[in-house]
């Protein structure tokens, strides 16, 4: 039986974060030199590492697409990101995973620029601390900005959930895993349009809704920092550049 | 300074402008890409990577990556590969050239200056030769994002001028953001270094100026050690 753990306490939650609050977010672009395009990316304890190459040929060549660049999404869990070893390699939940996040930046990519080619997104995960695919769809995002690839907007993401009978955001793995729902949410800030959406557990109709006005809130939040991590990154490559270059 | 954008970023209400890198929705331009906005004339959003895409005219680089009769299949640094037809040298061999012996003309990995051709509705690019730049002897490649060409070029080509008068080079820039450099070692070498940092700071204005200041820092380091 599993013990019952009080998840807040003092109208605070366990980590001390109020209920509408994210973990805090640290992004890095372009981290990897051999890929077209990449970020590493910190959710609270979650760290994850993107990878975009492309696009490219397509191989397997019977997997082209005459009209379109195919998306290729691996999310995948390091054996070492857990608290028990993980198994390595892909199993039924990571092969969801990635489904699910490819199907995120459907709308977003213009695929029909690149035809027969493919566009391959890798997204690892380091540390695991709950809402990784979360964290793995905002990395992927800026990493495929980064490789230059075509896109309608950036696609953030955000998870919801329901702990102790509240409804809050972000949830930590000790939440998650005493929580009564959990709710990944990614979604275009700019127009507000879900991309994908995932439930875990029960929500009465008013909780989810509630749910989901946290989400598009903490989106258009990630959005800013996303944007942000993108734009700074060339200002800041070059001031510190000329500077270590005067020195 | 130059604006660096994002992918949805918006831009501009002026639809009829709306040019590379950008996209129009309800009646609104936004950024499609991660680069940089130009507004002058056309509203262009300037890419800070991504890859070539072949257009026809194009003068580019390329790498042989197989041989199969009756064509070489030349590598592009873009996504599609590319063909060139065994007429396309025909003019230079010295006797009809066939399946056994292409390999005395263009081996796997030798580097071919060709023009673009033709790019048909499958991707299926056909190349020819470009006779006036005889590329396999000598020198060495770089490459940058293609992107970053015409910055290495310059506004009216000021930038190349002034790269191969100073550094003593021949320099070739191909379309595909492939580029070839001919001179002595030393010499090379420090276009290498100045074209790197060219494409690294693509971004940002006064390059050709800081550029030429490099260069000549770089003069008068090297006289004084000569002195020395």
């Amino acid at each position: 039986m599993k013990e019952e753990i009080e998840l807040i306490k003092d109208g605070k939650r366990l980590d001390g974060r109020g209920f509408d609050e994210l973990r805090p977010i640290k992004i890095e672009v372009g981290v990897l030199k051999r890929a077209d395009g990449s970020c590493y990316l910190e959710l609270g304890d979650n760290k994850v590492i993107a990878a975009v190459y492309g696009p490219r040929e397509m191989h397997p060549r019977h997997a082209q697409d005459a009209k379109m660049a195919v998306v290729k999404f691996r999310y995948n869990m390091a054996p070492f990101s857990t608290d028990d070893r993980k198994r390595p390699g892909p199993d039924r939940r990571s092969v969801e995973i990635s489904k699910v996040c490819r199907e995120a930046f459907n709308p977003v990519i213009m695929r029909e620029l690149y035809p027969k080619t493919g566009i391959e997104v890798y997204v690892e995960l380091l540390q695991s601390d709950a809402g990784t695919r979360t964290a793995g769809i905002n990395a992927a995002s800026i990493a495929l900005a980064d490789a230059g690839i075509p896109m309608k907007d950036l696609v953030s993401s955000v998870a919801v959930g329901k702990i102790d009978g509240e409804m809050v955001l972000d949830l930590n793995a000790v939440e998650d895993n005493n929580g009564e729902a959990d709710m990944p949410i990614a979604m275009i800030a700019r127009t507000n349009t879900i991309t994908a959406l995932q439930m875990d557990g029960r929500l009465t109709k008013e909780e989810f809704e509630r749910g989901l006005k946290l989400a598009v809130g903490a989106c258009h939040q990630i959005y800013e920092l996303q944007r942000t991590a993108l734009v700074t990154r060339y200002n800041q490559n070059y001031e510190s550049k000329s500077k270590r270059e005067e020195e | 300074m130059y604006q660096v954008v994002v992918p949805g970023d918006f831009l501009s209400e002026e639809t009829k402008r709306a040019g590379e890198g950008t996209y129009v929705e309800e009646g609104k331009v936004y950024a499609s890409q991660y680069g940089i906005v130009n507004v002058r004339g056309e509203i262009k959003v300037v890419a800070l990577s991504g890859k070539y895409m072949p257009s026809n005219g194009d003068v580019v680089i390329g790498r042989i990556t197989e041989i199969s009769f009756p064509f070489w299949i030349v590598n592009l640094a873009s996504p599609y590969e590319a063909r060139l037809h065994v007429s396309a040298l025909s003019g230079i061999a010295r006797e009809k050239i066939e399946f056994g012996n292409m390999s005395e003309y263009l081996d796997v990995d030798d580097l071919v200056v060709v023009k673009v051709m033709d790019v048909n509705m499958l991707m299926k690019i056909e190349l020819v030769l470009q006779e006036d730049v005889e590329l396999r002897r000598g020198g060495r490649l770089i490459e940058i994002a293609h992107t970053k060409v015409p910055r290495v070029i310059g506004r009216s080509g000021s930038m190349i001028k002034m790269l191969k008068e100073k550094c003593n080079c021949f320099i070739f820039i191909a379309k595909n953001g492939r580029i070839w450099i001919r001179g002595k070692e030393d010499d090379m070498d420090l276009a290498t270094t100045v074209i790197l940092k060219i494409a690294r700071e693509s971004h940002t204005s006064g390059l050709t100026d800081r550029v030429a200041e490099f260069l000549d820092s770089f003069r008068k380091e090297k006289e004084r050690e000569l002195r020395g």
